[in-house]
């Protein structure tokens, strides 16, 4: 990784520093917002963090019934931490599980505790929260050693593959062929519509729609799976799953809980792209990444969306703005550069003109205005027309492109895309189609210069000046993102603050709020 | 569109064509949970011997792990094509330049057509409507935005059927365009089927809005069984979906819908 990134483009540093600087004050007001307001899966995702798990025997999650008592009491604007500890120190409850379960039945009441009350129950929850905070740093170092013990893949880029049966037992031996043939990084897709239940399930599941739930205990499954697989490998194979939706600080939670290793973790696509209310989102998010800098997981950023929706030349600026924000609220939260897979896509019309050498300008500029962080780059969907043949010319293209701008990570692209799940030969052929690229010009990234001043060059910059107008039209708004969220500024899709799902779930902090995990998740 | 192509050979039947007129290759691609050995390339010709391919040349196999093997198989199809007995879902109405589809709605609805479109259920990909709703089109074609007649109101992605129905009546839609790219478990016909039931609830039958489904693994004959008006798959322009609404919307049903104006 070390000599990769020289700079080839020749970007104005002074343009690249009045990127981030807009990005800053656009994200700063959102920062903000976000501190001053909690949601139901934060507070939830602190009960987990206490050790509370497990769900009635309808399924409802204990934290769900919990929380809801709690709020139907005191409301969600104190936290949950206080009123329950309190319950918990002056009942006979031995536990928090003993309290969630009186309290669905109401034979608890809860009160917001003052006084000497109140000090006795935040020391009895700062030191239940802390107890999980710990797990996750120590499954945080357990990775670090097995990584030292097993090894990273030999080189970039790291090879990621999806697994999407529905059924977590289908899943694992799935992904340990896939790992078997080739693949450093599996993404369990998860079943489609969880990202707008107001609840994680529990336990093993089977029956998954177009995906698999994210669940702890599946979870715990696929990564002692993919433990065996990487001890027969030599060679630690990575974790994803999505951290997105009404429940991300939740699964955030669980997956540092359970040494998940990268999660799809994006400030804006719940707004743009499941219509999830704005302050909802931004809450969330600012959460699940703090839990996600905790426990040394890389977030995958979803740039790729914008160009599924939106022409790849035209809106090549929308995933350069998306990708400056994403990294100011990551970093705010206190993750790393190394754990930055800033996301994009190699999504322009084939038929357009210098389309390759288009696709090569956009994806060295994300390298070189984030030289350190570990890109994600997604493959072509849009474009795939079911003429496999065509498609599977596309994709080597594809991997060259990424080859020649060192990209980190690679999503594998499918031939059958748009036609089919991906069938067991067309995961094979579309490794070979990478290990030919790899092989053939992996490092062809040190002799690739663009001629100064050239197309390439001047295309880079004129995507960050476009980026730039971008931000500034942001900022012209009087509620700056916010506002320009609402009015559509990206893409089609208008989301207005007050609207969108999840919105009930949010509430202004108290005066008295009171949260140990974001407490301890800050202080750092 | 399917059109019936004109047989070339003096006749409806056909064969496949490699490089000779009736030479009958075909090549198809399939893996075998075998390992790859003699008997697993045996059993590739096996196949395609009882696909009706003979002879049939492996030219290519490849393990795949220790239990499968992939093959590729050129060979002559024994198999001939009937074109006379193809069934094809066939253009019923004319197409139209979008002026004079425009001139159409003017003169026989006088008022503009309202098309509320999206992609329902937890479909993202909103690829599809957007070829034929935006004004950017597809294949070099302008989208119904483009079309000054029709007012358009694309919901986007992932629109819950409920609120579909309740954006239909709030627009007083004419016409409701859905597209489903997703396909996993028949999702596409799932969403299809709920999203048309809720409709034939909500409207007594001569006030509904035409239903329309697209996509690109739709059949266009399913239309009974998905309970809409008219399917479009793979390839449909917006001048097609223009031309049919017109059709259907000014032609068909202007009768009707005059007696509730809007």
């Amino acid at each position: 990784m070390t000599a990769r990134v020289q700079p080839k483009l020749g970007l104005d540093p002074a343009a690249v520093r009045e990127a981030r600087r807009l990005a800053k004050r656009a994200g700063q007001p959102i920062v903000q917002l976000a501190s001053q307001h909690t949601t139901v899966s934060v507070e939830r995702a602190t009960l987990r963090l206490a050790g509370l798990s497990g769900a009635d025997p309808d399924g409802t999650p204990w934290v769900n019934r919990l929380l809801d008592a709690v709020r139907g009491d005191v409301g969600l604007a104190p936290g949950v931490a206080a009123p329950v500890w309190d319950a918990l120190l002056s009942s006979d409850a031995p536990d928090l599980a003993t309290v969630a379960q009186q309290a669905a039945v109401g034979q608890l009441r809860f009160r917001v505790p003052t006084g000497r009350d109140a000090t006795r129950a935040r020391s009895a929850a700062r030191t239940a929260v802390r107890a999980g905070v710990r797990r996750v740093d120590s499954r945080r170092r357990e990775r670090d050693r097995l990584i030292k013990r097993w090894g990273n893949p030999p080189g970039k880029p790291w090879i990621y593959l999806i697994v999407a049966t529905g059924d977590i037992y289908e899943d694992i031996p799935q992904a340990q062929a896939a790992a078997r043939e080739g693949a450093d990084i599996i993404a369990v897709i998860r079943s489609t519509g969880q990202s707008l239940l107001d609840f994680v399930p529990e336990g093993a599941t089977r029956d998954g729609f177009a995906g698999t739930y994210a669940t702890q205990e599946n979870f715990r499954l696929m990564r002692a799976a993919l433990d065996d697989t990487s001890r027969e490998l030599g060679r630690y194979v990575r974790l994803t799953n999505y951290a997105s939706g009404l429940c991300m600080p939740e699964i955030a939670t669980l997956a540092g809980l359970e040494r998940l290793d990268m999660m799809l973790n994006d400030s804006m696509y719940g707004i743009l792209f499941r219509d999830i209310n704005p302050i909802r989102t931004f809450v969330d998010q600012r959460f699940s990444r703090q839990v996600h800098a905790r426990a040394g997981i890389i977030i995958n950023t979803g740039e790729d969306n914008y160009l599924t929706t939106s022409d790849a030349v035209d809106a090549a600026h929308t995933v350069t703005v998306s990708q400056l924000l994403n990294e100011y609220f990551a970093k705010e939260a206190g993750l790393e550069d190394w754990q930055l897979g800033l996301g994009h896509a190699f999504e322009i019309d084939p038929a357009v003109p210098d389309s390759f050498r288009l696709e090569l300008a956009h994806a060295l500029l994300a390298r070189e205005l984030f030289p350190n962080a570990p890109l994600k780059w997604m493959p072509p969907t849009r474009h795939m027309t079911g003429d496999v043949f065509r498609g599977y010319l596309l994709d080597g293209f594809f991997n060259l492109a990424g080859a020649m701008t060192g990209q980190d990570i690679l999503l594998v692209g499918m031939m059958t895309e748009a036609v089919v799940t991906p069938w067991l030969s067309d995961r094979d052929l579309a490794l070979q189609n990478v290990r030919y690229v790899v092989n053939a010009a992996g490092r062809l990234a040190e002799d690739f210069v663009p001629a100064p001043g050239g197309f390439i060059a001047t295309r880079a910059a004129q995507v960050l000046a476009e980026s730039i107008g971008l931000l500034q039209l942001i900022l012209e708004h009087d509620n700056g993102l916010l506002d320009a969220i609402a009015d559509g500024t990206f893409g089609l899709m208008k989301r207005p603050a007050d609207g969108g799902k999840g919105l009930e779930g949010v509430a202004r902090k108290a005066d008295d709020y009171f949260n140990p995990a974001t407490e301890i998740l800050a202080a750092r | 569109m399917t059109s019936a192509s004109v047989p070339t050979q003096g006749g409806p039947i056909v064969r496949p064509y490699g490089d000779t007129t009736g030479d009958g290759m075909v090549q198809l691609s399939f893996t075998l949970p075998v390992p790859h050995d003699k008997r697993a390339e045996g059993a590739a010709v096996q196949l395609a011997h009882k696909m009706g391919i003979d002879p049939a040349m492996v030219v290519h196999a490849k393990a795949m792990g220790p239990a499968f093997t992939f093959f590729v198989v050129y060979g002559r199809s024994n198999h001939l094509v009937d074109l006379s007995a193809v069934e094809v879902v066939e253009r019923h109405y004319p197409l139209l330049s979008a002026k004079e589809a425009n001139l159409a709605v003017k003169k026989g609805l006088r008022r503009r057509l309202v098309v509320v479109g999206g992609c329902i259920g937890t479909d993202a990909h909103t690829v599809g409507i957007d070829a034929i709703l935006n004004i950017k089109g597809f294949a070099g074609e302008k989208g119904l935005e483009y079309y000054r007649e029709l007012r358009v109101v694309n919901l986007g992605a992932q629109v819950s059927v409920p609120d579909l129905v309740a954006r239909a009546r709030e627009e007083r839609a004419d016409a409701v365009l859905v597209s489903q790219v997703v396909t996993q478990r028949d999702a596409h016909l799932l969403n299809t089927k709920e999203m048309s039931a809720a409709f034939r609830e909500a409207y007594p039958e001569a006030e509904r809005p035409l239903l329309i489904v697209g996509g690109p693994r739709f059949e266009e004959k399913q239309t009974a069984e998905l309970g809409v008006d008219r399917i479009f798959s793979r390839g449909t322009t917006p001048a097609e979906v223009a031309s049919y609404l017109v059709h259907e919307v000014v032609g068909n049903r202007a009768h009707t819908r005059s007696q509730h104006e809007r």
